[in-house]
């Protein structure tokens, strides 16, 4: 009878012995978890009880401190501000009441509101503070402390709060905070955070956050009936963030904010040796402390509909059309291409025929003889429909496209737009239709399809003024800790570099200081006595005006037709230390309104300077 | 078909036991979520007097054909677990970070714990296909060893670390039983010593938290230490009579993490005290006791093999979860079987305990 399952006495014995074992085993181990209840039951029983009756162990989360932001000086920007909330443990509340009486004494609350979501918490979730006020001043915040034995179940919690020191200053650029989401909750990157953390959003709050968050703590505490803290058990320190350094100076940032205070647009300054953004402001703007203890659905809504987009940083996104600015370009081009004699002379009469088109000057009745020099200085339109005519479009672009326009800058800033610089083969692919050459000639004096940031411009005129180096704009200095070790500093980063001769440089600088320092120059409205100044004026057409027309009063024309106005320089010249960018949407032209603007800060910060 | 001697054979004693633990987990689960009971918590112990009443169908229908039909169908079955562990890796939904549930309706199977008694099986049907009764060398070794290892990196995907685990142990508890040769064991623990460096490296975050949390509570303040401290306060005060049925505070405050499941046994070490959870482990320790007696009285390899496995099975589920909620292993989530609450685990170990009750039954009978 041994079949296939074997049934062998001999076998069946070894069996028997293992079974055998294997019951002392079972034994064994069952007498281990015996006296291990017993231990923990009996032995040390009545401490457990004690612990378990009279104290509870709760588990507090220790937020770290987020790190700071400051300018490149030190100067304190953001920092960190206690919030006090009023609350109460359901559980622990005797006499609601009364309780709501007795704080009602006290301070301002909504008691209504209050006593139910008190009572409805008390079902679910009875040891979980709830809300009462938010947000006490330091004299409501005295006279509850000083109470708060007489009314048990009433806690005071204290948050950090992000405070912007200075309201809406470089909002665009230093961001907000705002609650996590579930897709940043499954990244890496957010690794330290939970749900309901606070972080950053937008522009450097958000580019650091790592950085700045810092790292959790946690305590478990023993806590008595009332809430006492007995000990703590054991601790997790939290870690403070690290501290960031920007690049902006918060003189010459009040000076551009003021500029452009009641003014949409945008403005951009920049260390031309070293590609380091010394102010960046975009208007309208925003005060990031509205963000700060999470925006209300309303508040949102209002910003996002506005529709001048104060949440756009237009100094990186906003593409407006250059301008004369343009003809910059141009004339480098011209000039590295053997095109262009810088003394040739042409004759402008404000207005310039081409294939059966009258394409005007800024200027009525033209500008008379001019040079390259005369025609920058004073930004005859008729000079460079010509020199671009003879260039073609494709030149020129590829000449943009390599002094930098056309592309990002490469600033790790959140969103840029790159601009557009159109070619033939850029109108087939998206107009489907072949380039007219007429439009070169608007090209070429900045207008038509040309788009460019402002930050692109400040990394342009800067890269002229420094010998051809395109530098990578940075906005973060250093992050650290105080005491001087930094897990970052930043290094001025070459991007690229310009092949244009040295003497075409040379003379485009010497034309630009010409067009503040001569008395026909269209930027004369930007010099100033404290520092040289060279720069160039830019009137961007919104919508082009009708031949017949006469030249018409700027103010008779809509606020959303208006020009945009520009204006670059660069102070001083010969020795550069600041690229100075102004854009203001409908604001006329360049030199009327960008250039004033320039006047005042550069003054604004040279003379501080000299100080 | 149904032999009248088989009705005489019925271990009712058996029976008995499975349902005396079956009533004390109801009772204590009604405990365990009367806290919560308004918003959800009432159903759980309604849903487990269900799976218990599946669960012993399910036994019972274990006991009307003769065992060694799972002898033929042993490696069909475990196909189908692998396959279904297939699916819920790739259909299954996530819960708490892992999967290891397949949605089909209005409930949820686990597979992995459908695979704990499948691998029983096949390593019963291997071990007795052969008729070798000791000293089994590394080559003999390799065919379970792969058959094992393919759920176990299935389930350790999910990932679930803690029934990769269990299932590890119980296999190696069945092969050890029918003994291994000295040299191949050394063979074995050099192999299992040079891969647990491997095996940390490929832990999950969490994961190794929890075991550097065990090693040193100090650093871990905040999770699982605090799981198990709250645990062992619960246990502790329950001192020797209990605080009541009812009337835990640890439980009612819900001070316990996962109180019907993993951490059920604190509740009622807090409520019943040390005579209860004596009691209750000694409950446990008679029932193992006697599967062994009725290992020892099978007739044949097989339901030998059967026996022990399922023996393993609940032992080291006892083992791992009381070691686990009194601080002496870190925290796994191994639930005590037919104790805990899930649904899965409590119908598929009633299922094995069907089996053993099977060779139970037919201890006298033998095969044409």
């Amino acid at each position: 009878m041994i079949g296939r399952s074997g049934f062998d006495p001999a076998e069946t014995d070894i069996f028997q012995r293992r079974l055998t074992r294997l019951t002392f085993f079972v034994f064994f181990v069952f007498g281990v978890l015996f006296v291990r209840l017993w231990f923990l039951q009996v032995i040390h029983g009545s401490k457990f009880r004690t612990q378990s009756e009279s104290n509870r162990i709760y588990l507090r989360d220790v937020l770290p401190f987020r790190g700071l932001i400051y300018d490149r000086n030190g100067e304190l920007l953001v920092d960190n501000r206690p919030f006090f909330t009023l609350g109460a443990v359901p559980e622990d509340i005797g006499d609601l009441d009364g309780l709501l009486a007795g704080l009602r004494e006290l301070v301002d609350i909504d008691d209504g509101s209050a006593k139910k979501r008190i009572s409805r918490a008390k079902k679910r979730n009875p040891f979980h503070s709830v809300s009462i006020k938010r947000g006490l001043t330091r004299d409501e915040l005295a006279k509850v402390e000083t109470n708060m034995f007489s009314i048990p179940g009433v806690v005071i919690e204290v948050k950090p709060r992000r405070h912007y020191l200075y309201g809406p200053f470089a909002s665009h650029l230093i961001g907000y905070l705002g609650e996590i989401d579930t897709k940043q909750l499954n990244s890496e990157e957010y690794a330290q955070n939970r749900l309901g953390d606070f972080v950053g959003k937008f522009g450097i709050e958000r580019k650091w956050q790592k950085q700045l968050n810092g790292v959790r703590g946690g305590q478990q505490v023993e806590v008595d009936a009332y809430g006492r803290r007995l000990r703590v058990l054991y601790q997790r320190k939290a870690e403070p963030g690290l501290d960031v350094y920007l690049t902006i100076d918060k003189g010459l940032q009040a000076l551009v904010e003021k500029a452009l205070k009641d003014k949409a647009g945008a403005i951009v300054a920049m260390d031309p040796m070293n590609g380091e953004i010394l102010a960046m402001a975009s208007s309208p703007t925003f005060d990031p402390n509205d963000f700060a203890e999470g925006m209300d659905r309303k508040g949102w809504e209002k910003l996002v509909s506005n529709l001048r987009f104060p949440l756009q940083n237009r100094a990186t996104t906003g593409q407006y059309p250059p301008g004369s600015i343009f003809k910059i370009v141009v004339a480098l081009a011209g000039l590295e291409e053997g095109i262009i004699d810088p003394q040739e002379e042409i004759i402008c009469t404000g207005r310039h025929y081409f294939q059966g088109r009258m394409y005007r000057d800024w200027k009525e009745g033209g500008h008379g003889s001019v040079d390259l020099h005369r025609a920058l200085v004073e930004s005859c339109d008729v000079y460079f429909y010509r020199m671009g005519h003879r260039l073609g479009i494709d030149t020129i672009a590829s000449y943009a496209k390599l002094l930098g326009f056309g592309l990002r800058t490469g600033l790790k800033l959140g969103d840029e737009k790159p601009g557009l610089i159109p070619d033939r083969k850029w109108k087939l692919k998206h107009w489907r239709i072949p380039w007219q050459e007429g439009e070169t000639l608007s090209v070429s004096v900045g207008q038509s399809f040309a788009l460019v940031t402002p930050i692109q411009m400040a990394r342009f005129i800067s890269a002229l003024f420094n010998g051809g180096i395109l530098f990578r704009p940075q906005v973060t200095k250093s992050v650290g800790k105080g005491d001087g070790s930094a897990v970052f500093r930043c290094k001025p980063d070459v991007m690229g570099r310009w092949s244009i001769g040295e003497e075409h440089m040379e003379l485009i600088k010497k034309a630009l200081v010409g067009v503040v320092s001569e008395p026909r120059g269209t930027g004369r409205r930007g010099g100033t006595d404290i520092v040289q100044v060279a720069g160039k004026t830019g009137t961007a057409q919104v919508i082009a005006l009708p031949e017949e027309e006469e030249t018409i009063d700027e103010e008779q024309i809509p606020y959303k037709f208006r020009d945009h106005s520009w204006f670059v320089a660069v102070a001083p010249p010969e020795s550069p230390m600041l690229a100075l960018v102004i854009v203001i949407e409908h604001g006329g032209t360049g030199g009327s309104t960008a250039a004033p603007l320039a006047k005042m800060i550069l003054e604004g910060y040279f003379s501080s300077r000299a100080s | 078909m149904f032999d009248r001697r088989l009705l005489d054979n019925f271990d009712w004693i058996l029976l008995a036991i499975l349902l005396l633990i079956g009533l004390l987990s109801v009772v204590n689960l009604y405990s365990a979520t009367y806290s919560i009971r308004s918003i959800g918590g009432s159903g759980i112990y309604v849903k487990q007097i269900c799976w218990y009443g599946i669960g012993f169908l399910i036994l019972l229908l274990m006991t009307t054909f003769d065992y060694h039909l799972l002898d033929r169908i042993a490696y069909p079955l475990f196909l189908l677990c692998v396959l279904l562990l297939l699916a819920v890796l790739y259909l299954g939904r996530v819960t708490h970070g892992s999967q290891r549930w397949l949605h089909l309706g209005f409930f949820s199977v686990q597979p992995s714990e459908m695979v704990k008694v499948s691998v029983i099986l096949v390593l019963a049907k291997h071990f007795s296909a052969s008729q070798k009764t000791g000293d089994y060398r590394m080559r003999d070794l390799w065919k379970p060893l792969v058959i094992i290892g393919i759920p176990f990196v299935m389930i350790v995907y999910q990932p679930d670390l803690g029934t990769a685990l269990v299932i590890l142990i119980v296999s190696f508890s069945v092969i050890l039983f029918v003994h291994v040769n000295r040299r191949s064991m050394l063979i074995f623990l050099s192999i299992a010593c040079i891969s647990a460096p491997f095996f940390w490296m490929s832990l999950q975050g969490y994961q190794k938290k929890r075991i550097i949390a065990f090693l040193r509570p100090e650093t871990d303040p905040l999770g699982s230490a605090y799981h198990v401290t709250q645990s062992k306060i619960a246990i502790g005060s329950g001192l020797l009579w209990g605080k009541g049925y009812l009337k835990g505070t640890q439980t009612n405050l819900n001070f316990l993490p996962q109180q019907h499941t993993d951490f059920l046994f604190s509740v009622l070490a807090e409520e019943w005290g040390f005579i209860g959870s004596a009691a209750l482990l000694t409950l446990y320790l008679f029932l193992i006791l006697w599967c062994l007696n009725i290992a020892r009285n099978s007739k044949d390899r097989f339901g030998t093999l059967v026996v022990v496995g399922v023996v393993a099975l609940i032992f080291w589920h006892l083992v791992i979860n009381v070691c686990m909620v009194t601080g002496l292993l870190p925290v796994v989530g191994i639930p005590l079987a037919l104790f805990s609450y899930g649904g899965s685990s409590v119908v598929s170990t009633l299922a094995a305990m069907g089996l053993v009750m099977n060779v139970s039954m037919r201890r006298f009978m033998f095969q044409k």
